[in-house]
């Protein structure tokens, strides 16, 4: 199939950017988005020119590192999908496809496709862990986990980080990944001692770079994980009650 | 975690502030002004069904309103203290909306340049900042119309019932009331089902209810605002 790209294309993160179009010709049907990308690449680099800056690392879909708005949608049309699973199979013949990086504060860009997305390792920082003694193993099934905490945090931990929630989202708020990542812990017996400074400490850190949820579901919509924007609720109401309990501890 | 000083920070100022400082508890105050003003429209259009009734009953309701638990606190005492509570709430929930939308337009600077649908955000979501002003401004002109008079073409002596009736005979002034219904229309539409998201009200079991539960209040009470201007212009209330 042959396609026209319009790719947006930025030399740094100060530089102005602009879409510049390419063709892509005798794209397989088969290939994923990203291979359709380096086929274009390569032609650049042949002609002399710089290919497009995209980032993309397991392209299995399961670490979160490739992410471009394709078409207006992140990661492009088909749900649950990461950009590097989405087969070009979607398209048709003719297609004109338009490719911006992700938008948002948070996210500034870094190159063409590529933004910076430290603001997450930033929130994770603030508390996205749990704190345990390290020396020998514990006995296994020491800490009973009942079956639905396991699988509440088992959906919440499906989150690979990949932004698509912040890019979708039009107030570029990050409520579906701090809430995600929260709740994975917040749901566990583990994470029961760290809860309220948690909670308090990844929202606070969340709020610094991100805007503020109005639930509009596009970011629940957006995710290539599916993950639930029911764990928004549960982060709100987690912290309230942290707050409440902060207080009332110190 | 020895590194966070939030607990010592919500300890040095109050609690209600604390919530307020950050954006989820801005939102949680919104969804509780919200549901303040949920509770007076949804008792506001009950009251009113009242001129079906007949023009003594209507003005002798808002007579019961304004001696609502007296003597035990004086005359309009009870009347004063819920419309401070209301002030209040509203105060609160513009402030906040103003606020949060500042925060969003800083998060969001950029728009995309390609083509942007939304996926799922709906035209009452997405609108809720416009149909916000249209309410209040709605409000504004609600005042002066029957509780100030400023602005009722009704003459001076005339009771609430005639005031009403002078009012909504007016077919501009009728227009404004169905447009600002509807606009009250979709800021509720939106307003309750995302309330349950804000206050943290989430069951898997009953989570699929929430927008049934929008969509049968908003019509009860749009439904019922709406037919009074309809009824005086079709002169069924006169
Ligand atoms: C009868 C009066 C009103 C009622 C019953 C009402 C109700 C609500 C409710 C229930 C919500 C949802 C809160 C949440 O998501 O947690 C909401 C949101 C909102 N309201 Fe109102 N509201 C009223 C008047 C106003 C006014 C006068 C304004 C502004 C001038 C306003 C602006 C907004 C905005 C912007 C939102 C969305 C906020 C966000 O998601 O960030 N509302 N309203
Ligand atoms: S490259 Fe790993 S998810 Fe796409």
């Amino acid at each position: 199939m042959n396609l026209t790209l319009r790719v947006w294309r930025q030399a740094g993160p100060t530089a102005p950017g602009r879409f510049e179009t390419y063709e892509a010709n005798g794209v397989s049907e088969d290939s994923s988005f990203l291979e359709m990308l380096d086929g274009v690449n390569e032609e650049l680099v042949a002609a002399g020119e710089e290919p497009i800056e995209f980032m993309h690392d397991c392209r299995e879909g399961i670490c979160g590192t490739c992410g471009m708005m394709i078409n207006g949608q992140a990661h492009g049309p088909q749900a649950l999908t990461t950009a590097c699973q989405l087969h070009m199979r979607t398209f048709s013949d003719g297609d004109e496809i338009v490719v911006e990086p992700w938008r948002a504060a948070g996210f500034p860009i870094v190159k063409d496709l590529v933004v910076d997305r430290a603001a997450f390792d930033r929130i994770i920082e603030a508390g996205g862990y749990v704190s345990v003694e390290t020396g020998s193993a514990q006995d296994a099934n020491l800490i009973p986990v009942p079956k639905e905490s396991a699988d509440l945090a088992m959906d919440a931990a499906a989150c690979i980080g990949c932004g698509a929630c912040v890019a979708a989202c039009p107030n570029g708020a990050a409520q579906l990944f701090t809430s995600a990542k929260l709740m994975h812990l917040n749901s566990l017996p583990q994470g029961q001692p760290e809860r309220s400074e948690r909670t308090v400490a990844m929202v606070e850190v969340m709020e610094e770079h991100f805007g503020s949820c109005t639930n509009y579901g596009e970011c629940e919509a957006a995710c290539p994980k599916g993950i639930s924007i029911d764990f928004i609720a549960a982060m709100n109401r987690d912290h309230r009650r942290a707050l409440v309990r902060n207080r009332r501890s110190a | 975690m020895a590194t966070t000083t939030a607990p010592d920070r919500a300890a040095r100022s109050g609690f209600l502030l604390e919530l307020y400082r950050s954006a989820l508890g801005k939102k949680y105050l919104m969804a509780v002004s919200g549901l303040v003003w949920l509770g007076y429209v949804l008792a506001h259009m009950i009251g009113n069904l009242k001129l079906y009734q007949s023009p003594e009953a209507f003005n002798g309701y808002a007579e019961f309103l304004r001696r609502l638990l007296y003597p035990i606190l004086p005359e309009s005492g009870t009347l004063n203290l819920l419309r401070l509570v209301m002030i209040t709430a509203l105060v609160v929930h513009v402030v906040s909306a103003y606020q949060l939308t500042q925060m969003n337009r800083r998060a969001r600077p950029q728009r995309y340049e390609g083509p942007r649908d939304y996926v799922v955000a709906d035209f009452a979501a997405r609108t809720m900042r416009w149909t916000g002003v249209i309410v209040l401004l709605f409000m504004a002109y609600h005042l002066s119309d029957f509780l100030l008079g400023w602005v009722n073409p009704a003459p001076a002596g005339a009771t609430l019932y005639e005031k009403v009736v002078a009012s909504f005979s007016s077919v501009p002034i009728a227009a404004f009331y169905l447009v600002a219904n509807v606009a009250l229309g979709f800021h509720l539409f939106h307003g309750v089902w995302s309330l349950f998201q804000s206050m943290g009200w989430n069951n898997r079991r009953f989570n699929h209810l929430r927008r049934s539960l929008a969509i049968g209040f908003t019509a009860v009470v749009v439904g019922g605002n709406l037919s009074f201007p309809i009824a005086v212009q079709l002169g069924i209330i006169a």
